[in-house]
C-alpha cells in the first residue's frame, strides 16, 4: 500500500522559504513551544525579562533552541520546531507586532517589508515550487 | 424549528481588533478595510437577518490550546467564554455567551452523524473568534447573538481536508434543522485569505487566487471542496490554509447560494482581507 503520509508530507519541502508545521516539527519543538506559551502569563513575562538565561534553565529545550531564542533568530527557531503562533508570545513580550517580527525572517528591513505589503504583498510568481521554479 | 439562514466568511486578522479597540477605524490605513464591513453591520441588524445564534468556525492561535492537546474539530459547550489574554491583555470586548442547549444538541448530532467532536467547557476565545464579532457587530455592550465556538486545527499538519470541512458543514446543517426551537442560525467561517507569516517567503499575497475562491463559493463550490492542502500552501501562503474553514460555512449552506455582499482588501498587517455574505436561494 502506498504511504499516504510520506507522499503528503514530501510536497511540503518543495515550497521555497516555508516551513510547514508538521508533526515532526511539533515533536522537535514541543518544549520550545511550551516555553513560549508560558509567556502568556504576566508573572512569567516579568521573570523572563529579568533574566532570560535563568528562565530558560527550567525548560527541557536543546542548547541550539535556547541560543536561537536568546538571539531572536526566528527562521532558526522555525527550523528547530518552533511554530509562529507560539513564537508570537516571545516577540509580543519584546513589544514587536506581527509585521515587525515577520519582516525579520524575510531579509528585508521593516520599512521595505511594509512597503511591499502596501504595494500588494509578495507575488507567488517564482516561489510556488523549488522543483518547478515557478 | 431552527433555520440556517445565511453564511458569513471573514478574515480574522488580530490588527483589525486592535484598530477597533484603539479607535483607529478612521485612519487612512484602516478606513478602506472597515468600510467593507459597513454593509454587513447594517444588514445584520435587520429583523429578518439578525441571528439568534452564530456557529462561529475559527482557529485558536496557541491561546486555549497549547501543544498538549490538538483537537481537529472542537465545539464549545459552556455557557460563556472569556476573551483570551494573548500576551498583551484580553481584548476589551463583551464576554461571549453561548446557547448551551443548542450547542450540546449540535455536538450530539454531529457525533451521531459520525463526526467525532472534541467537547470543550473551559476555554478562552482569542482574536480568531472575537475579531469577526467586532467586524460584524461593532462595539456593543453585549454581543447581540449567542455564539457557539467551533475550533478547527489549521496549525499542526495534517489539518482536516477541505472536503472533510465541507462534510462537517453539511452535518452542522442537519444538526440545525433537527433542533426544535425556532432559532435564526448563521454559520460563519473565518480566517484567510492569502497570507504567510513565517519564513523568507512571508508576505505572500495572491489576489487572483483569492478572487477566484470568492467567485467559486457561488459559481463552482465543488471545485473548492477538492482543493488539496498543497495548493493552498503554494498559492496562498502557509496561513492561507485557514480558508478550509470557509468550506465548513459553505458546506452548511445549500447547493445554490446567492452572494449578497463581497469585500476584498490588501493589506491588513500581513494579510489579504476577504469577506462575503451568502444566503441560500
Amino acid at each position: 500500500m502506498a504511504d499516504r503520509v510520506s507522499e503528503y508530507l514530501a510536497a511540503f519541502d518543495d515550497i521555497p522559504g516555508t516551513r510547514v508545521y508538521t508533526t515532526k516539527r511539533a515533536r522537535q519543538g514541543y518544549w520550545l513551544n511550551q516555553f513560549c506559551m508560558s509567556l502568556m502569563k504576566a508573572e512569567n513575562r516579568k521573570r523572563w525579562l529579568a533574566d532570560e538565561r535563568a528562565y530558560l534553565q527550567d525548560w527541557r529545550m536543546t542548547d541550539e533552541q535556547k541560543d536561537a531564542v536568546l538571539a531572536r533568530d526566528y527562521n532558526r527557531l522555525l527550523d528547530l520546531g518552533g511554530n509562529i503562533y507560539f513564537l508570537a508570545k516571545l516577540f509580543s513580550t519584546d513589544g514587536l507586532s506581527f509585521v515587525q517580527a515577520v519582516s525579520t525572517m524575510t531579509g528585508m528591513s521593516e520599512d521595505e517589508y511594509k512597503a511591499m505589503m502596501m504595494a500588494g504583498g509578495r507575488s507567488p510568481q517564482g516561489v510556488r515550487s523549488i522543483k518547478e521554479g515557478n | 424549528m431552527a433555520r440556517l439562514t445565511a453564511g458569513i466568511a471573514s478574515s480574522h486578522v488580530p490588527l483589525l481588533g486592535v484598530g477597533i479597540d484603539q479607535g483607529k477605524t478612521e485612519e487612512d490605513y484602516f478606513k478602506p478595510i472597515y468600510a467593507g464591513y459597513d454593509w454587513t453591520r447594517e444588514w445584520i441588524t435587520q429583523p429578518d437577518n439578525k441571528p439568534d445564534v452564530v456557529i462561529l468556525v475559527y482557529n485558536d492561535h496557541a491561546s486555549a490550546f497549547d501543544m498538549n492537546l490538538i483537537p481537529t474539530f472542537a465545539i464549545g459547550c459552556a455557557d460563556e467564554f472569556q476573551p483570551a489574554d494573548e500576551g498583551w491583555g484580553p481584548r476589551p470586548v463583551p464576554t461571549v455567551k453561548n446557547d448551551a442547549d443548542f450547542a450540546w444538541h449540535v455536538a450530539q448530532s454531529l457525533i451521531l452523524d459520525e463526526f467525532d467532536m472534541t467537547i470543550i467547557n473551559d476555554m478562552d476565545v482569542d482574536h480568531g473568534l472575537t475579531v469577526p464579532l467586532s467586524l460584524m457587530f461593532g462595539q456593543p455592550a453585549e454581543w447581540p447573538a449567542k455564539i457557539v465556538p467551533l475550533a478547527v486545527n489549521v496549525v499542526t499538519y495534517p489539518v482536516p481536508s477541505g472536503n472533510r470541512c465541507w462534510m462537517l458543514g453539511e452535518a452542522i446543517a442537519r444538526a440545525v434543522e433537527s433542533y426544535p426551537e425556532d432559532l435564526n442560525v448563521q454559520v460563519w467561517g473565518t480566517g484567510g485569505m492569502s497570507h504567510q507569516i513565517q519564513g523568507p517567503r512571508a508576505g505572500l499575497i495572491n489576489q487572483e487566487w483569492d478572487q477566484r475562491f470568492l467567485d467559486d463559493l457561488t459559481k463552482d463550490p465543488q471545485r473548492l471542496r477538492k482543493l488539496p492542502h498543497i495548493e493552498y500552501l503554494r498559492e496562498t501562503g502557509s496561513e492561507g490554509i485557514e480558508m478550509v474553514m470557509w468550506l465548513i460555512m459553505r458546506g452548511a449552506l445549500g447547493d445554490n447560494v446567492r452572494e449578497l455582499h463581497r469585500h476584498y482588501h490588501v493589506p491588513a498587517s500581513n494579510t489579504a482581507v476577504g469577506h462575503v455574505v451568502l444566503e441560500n436561494c
